[in-house]
């Protein structure tokens, strides 16, 4: 019901916009257009908790020989952002490229949104958008031009409700008013905008961008980060590869490090920040008491000093080791567990010579 | 957000998706996007206008030439332009397909992949996703518009030069009948349909070439070589055994369109020649295109 008083509403701009569609005014025919999103749905209900991404031993070898990722065991929550991390020429992009079907693996095998790669391309990538290492469109033609482009190529979009989509999606990244210039006058910053823009031109229920503020300037990579919350917060799982720690700090949820092709940690952020937990420093004013149930707990490399103890925590949460002492009857004027920056987690997932480029 | 509700369609609705309706409506509307990126570029349309300038330098210099009786010598019917203007447009197709049609559909074709591939935007297609089968299938349909095109302007430009500079009236053909000029434009509407096929097979290997690079300039290279090249094997009578098969033999085997009755069976081995290599280098594009890592 609401379908069609849409439908009707979007055949109202149509009208008004380029008219090379033609009179195309058949009401069976829209509806059938319009139904041409169904199919890729039918296999699996939006909202449904099974991962967005999944990948088991994926590898790929160059003919070079040179191997550029070496088998990785992905899984990316639905709804979830993920940040999938590393230095430049960790495996990123190869790994993106291989999700998307662009590159074949050399083994190992992977599903998105639940369907069987590289079999399902066709069909779910329909419900995927993405950006990959940069963005490339047509320079001699406008933004809209080059999005009008991509969903020609779309064989399940409807071409009747296009020029209300394209203009969709322009507005939600801000280049409706750029929408007829050329490509080639665009800043970096409005081309990168404008080839999200190409992601949002369907509902998508998984968007994979790589590297998205890569080139841009402070005030576009924040214009960037804020669009990819907004973008999550409607629900859809957002995947994003990034070689710059502060930006995936900021918006993500979920984490997965890279080093030199293989995948070095993968977890919530909490889960990241926790690897940094590795001390935890009571002040108390009895140090010895603390230090024996410090070792009761099994944390190693117990020091005492004046009014404090500390340890080496081994997994074990602060807040538990805080109730413990307190149990004991410990006087726990002070507790903090120092954590390393994300920064330094960072550098010591992916070793030296990160580029941190900040 | 307008677009959200209607996927919000009952389940049945998906049922009424693959009807053929809609998927040659897709088909057109990517067709139709790929001719406006060919014909609104202005490289190839530069392409267009030196085919349409040609037969004009050719039309002026028949003109000026004529009554300095140069009989027998230059291609076939260069002598008969005099008398006739619709002759015009065979010595220009025949002229032009030695090197300037071939060019621009190497120039088309060796970019057609190629240069989606340098651009990035192959891999923006691939995601969207555009199939790999379905984009060579619409990428060589366009391919062939551009040969059609490219033949049709010769043509065109050649009659309306020819008709201005040279009497114009029923046609003698090469077995000596004369026929009425409407049966002659028509005849000439199939040479044309005719040369326009042997671009289409150039564009078949021009679009195979293409695949296996991401370098346009080297794609067209290729092409234009094995167009050259096959053009000289043809013309060395000691490779005779080899001549039939070779892309560039039936090229101007269209005379057989200028005879009473027309020569069949010449036709249709051009024609057969033609469709064999389309349909070999049509599979050599897809194995190599279907299966390519992208990673341009």
């Amino acid at each position: 019901m609401s379908a069609a008083s849409r439908a009707g509403e979007q055949r109202d701009e149509i009208s008004f916009g380029r008219a090379d569609d033609g009179p195309l005014t058949a009401e069976p025919g829209q509806r059938r257009a319009e139904a041409g999103r169904e199919p890729a749905e039918a296999g699996q209900q939006p909202g449904d908790a099974g991962p967005a991404i999944t990948t088991s031993g994926l590898a790929k070898r160059f003919r070079g020989g040179q191997l550029a990722v070496g088998g990785i065991d992905l899984a990316v929550p639905h709804g979830s952002v993920y940040g999938f991390l590393g230095p430049n020429g960790s495996g990123k992009t190869t790994t993106i490229r291989m999700l998307l079907g662009l590159v074949q693996p050399t083994s190992g095998s992977h599903t998105l949104l639940g369907v069987p790669m590289p079999a399902g391309t066709n069909t779910v990538l329909t419900r995927v958008g993405s950006l990959v290492e940069g963005p490339a469109f047509y320079s001699q033609l406008s933004g809209r031009a080059n999005l009008a482009r991509c969903d020609a190529a779309d064989r399940t979009a409807d071409p009747r409700t296009a020029d209300a989509r394209i203009s969709e999606a322009l507005d939600r990244v801000g280049l409706l008013a750029a929408a007829r210039k050329h490509y080639r006058a665009y800043s970096l910053g409005m081309k990168q905008r404008l080839a999200i823009a190409a992601g949002l031109l369907r509902p998508r229920e998984l968007l994979i961008l790589d590297e998205p503020t890569n080139g841009l300037d402070p005030q576009g990579t924040r214009e960037v980060r804020g669009l990819i919350r907004e973008i999550a917060a409607a629900g859809t799982t957002v995947f994003v590869s990034s070689h710059l720690l502060a930006e995936v700090e900021q918006i993500c949820t979920h984490v997965g490090v890279m080093r030199t092709g293989k995948l070095v940690f993968q977890g919530t952020l909490e889960e990241l920040r926790g690897r940094g937990a590795t001390r935890i420093l009571i002040r108390t004013t009895e140090p010895e008491q603390a230090s024996e149930i410090l070792a009761g707990l099994g944390l190693q490399d117990i020091r005492v000093a004046g009014g404090e103890a500390s340890a080496q925590l081994a997994g074990q949460a602060p807040e538990e080791v805080c109730k413990r002492l307190v149990y004991a009857g410990v006087p726990v004027a002070g507790l903090e567990s120092p954590r390393s920056s994300l920064e330094d987690l960072f550098v010591e997932l992916t070793g030296e010579g990160f580029d941190v480029d900040g | 957000m307008s677009t959200a509700d209607a996927t919000r369609l009952p389940p049945g609705a998906a049922l009424l998706v693959t009807g053929p309706l809609s998927s040659v409506r897709h088909w057109t509307r990517f067709l139709r996007s790929e001719l406006s990126l060919i014909f609104l570029r202005w490289r190839n349309l530069a392409l267009l206008a030196v085919l349409a300038v040609i037969p004009v330098l050719i039309g002026i210099a028949l003109r000026l030439s004529a009554g300095e009786g140069r009989g027998g010598q230059g291609p076939a019917f260069i002598s008969q332009v005099a008398g006739n203007g619709v002759f015009l447009a065979l010595v220009s197709l025949t002229l032009l397909l030695t090197l300037v049609l071939p060019l621009a559909v190497a120039v088309v074709a060796g970019d057609s992949v190629a240069g989606e591939a340098n651009h990035g935007t192959l891999r923006y297609l691939l995601t969207i996703p555009a199939g790999r089968t379905r984009l060579l299938g619409i990428k060589y349909a366009a391919l062939v518009v551009f040969c059609v095109a490219a033949c049709t302007v010769v043509t065109i430009a050649a009659l309306i030069v020819g008709a201005i500079l040279f009497p114009v009236g029923p046609v003698t053909l090469l077995s000596g009948t004369t026929i009425s000029l409407g049966a002659g434009l028509l005849r000439l509407a199939f040479i044309t349909l005719y040369v326009a096929a042997a671009m289409a097979a150039l564009a078949a290997i021009g679009l195979a070439v293409s695949t296996f690079t991401e370098h346009p300039i080297g794609a067209i290279a290729a092409i234009l070589v094995l167009a050259i090249a096959s053009e000289v094997v043809d013309s060395v009578p000691q490779f005779a055994s080899v001549h039939p098969y070779l892309p560039t033999h039936f090229w101007l085997s269209f005379d057989a369109l200028l005879r009473s009755p027309v020569a069949w069976t010449d036709l249709a081995h051009g024609l057969l020649s033609y469709a064999v290599y389309v349909i070999i280098f049509g599979a050599i594009a897809w194995a190599r295109f279907t299966t390519a890592d992208v990673t341009s």
